[in-house]
């Protein structure tokens, strides 16, 4: 199936997995997305092959950051009506906590949507929405090249 | 360049770190704050199963790791840091079926805060598909040997 047939089936089904799965490093991160209350929340299970700093220990940054980057981009894709892929132009994380080993979720808010750009912040957390541990601003190109 | 005093003791605690060994990632240079990281491609690095363009928080996982590293090599005595603000810009796609080298350099370092520049290319010579800038907390005695490297190193482009 074509990515743009998966994510009107995603859509369609409003089970945006069938779409995570399809990404080969979403899938190895471990990265799921789910519906809580009507939202999309995305979801990062604990892996110990995810750590990338095995004194405190902690989640590697970078897989933190992915995170955030691929649930904004759920999010994005979630809430238009066009069937593309946003192309990240940038993404600029902020790092408040440590990133524990455990699962971590995360929620998108698409801040300002134009025509050809979206700029989306992203907040993960794990004991409490409240005690974000990353938080993130990134900016996608919408227009199709 | 002569052989970074922390070398092997570098080059072993990156081997040990998951997620570095997970993505066999290796350790290609090393000097006073400044590193060069390499990631192979594999399949679980793609964000577009279409096109089998790298993903960029693939990208970001190995620019992290370069920064963190080049900070380690910029300390006397390399002790815990962590990451304060990490920002990326996605200059190109990451190409199918090819290596992607990070380089970092820790060009400014306080008692407290180290300043890092980094950037991914697929080799040498060709252009950056990612540039990134970076902010560390240096937990314990930062300075030490980033003062060597603070006025006249060359952030990369």
């Amino acid at each position: 199936m074509s990515l743009i047939r998966l994510i009107e089936e995603a859509r369609r089904q409003r089970d945006f997995n069938l779409f995570s799965q399809a990404i080969p490093y979403a899938r190895f991160l471990g990265i799921e997305s789910r519906e809580c209350d009507g939202q999309l929340h995305g979801f990062l299970h604990y892996r110990e092959r995810n750590i990338g700093n095995p004194a405190v220990p902690a989640l590697h940054g970078g897989v933190v950051g992915a995170f955030l980057e691929t649930t904004a981009i759920f999010q994005l894709m979630w809430q238009r009506e066009t069937a593309s892929v946003p192309k990240t132009i940038n993404i600029t994380i902020d790092y408040l906590r440590p990133a524990g080993p455990r699962d971590t979720w995360a929620r998108a808010v698409v801040t300002k949507q134009g025509r050809r750009i979206a700029n989306v912040a992203v907040e993960a957390w794990q004991e409490s929405p409240e005690k974000p541990i990353t938080t993130a601003d990134c900016h996608f190109l919408l227009a199709a090249d | 360049m002569s052989r970074h005093p922390h070398h092997d003791h570098l080059a072993e605690y990156i081997s040990y770190v998951p997620h570095i060994r997970e993505l066999g990632m290796q350790l290609l240079a090393l000097e006073v704050g400044r590193c060069e990281i390499g990631m192979p491609w594999r399949a679980e690095l793609v964000g577009n199963p279409e096109s089998g363009d790298l993903h960029g928080g693939a990208v970001t996982t190995l620019i992290d790791s370069a920064c963190g590293l080049c900070v380690l090599a910029a300390m006397d005595d390399p002790g815990p840091i962590a990451t304060l603000d990490l920002r990326i810009d996605y200059l190109r796609r990451g190409e199918p079926r090819r290596e992607l080298v990070a380089e970092a350099v820790c060009y400014h370092m306080t008692r407290h805060i180290a300043f890092v520049r980094s950037s991914a290319r697929h080799a040498a010579g060709e252009p950056p598909v990612a540039a990134a800038q970076a902010s560390f907390i240096v937990k314990g005695s930062g300075g030490g040997l980033a003062a060597d490297v603070s006025l006249d190193s060359e952030p990369p482009r």
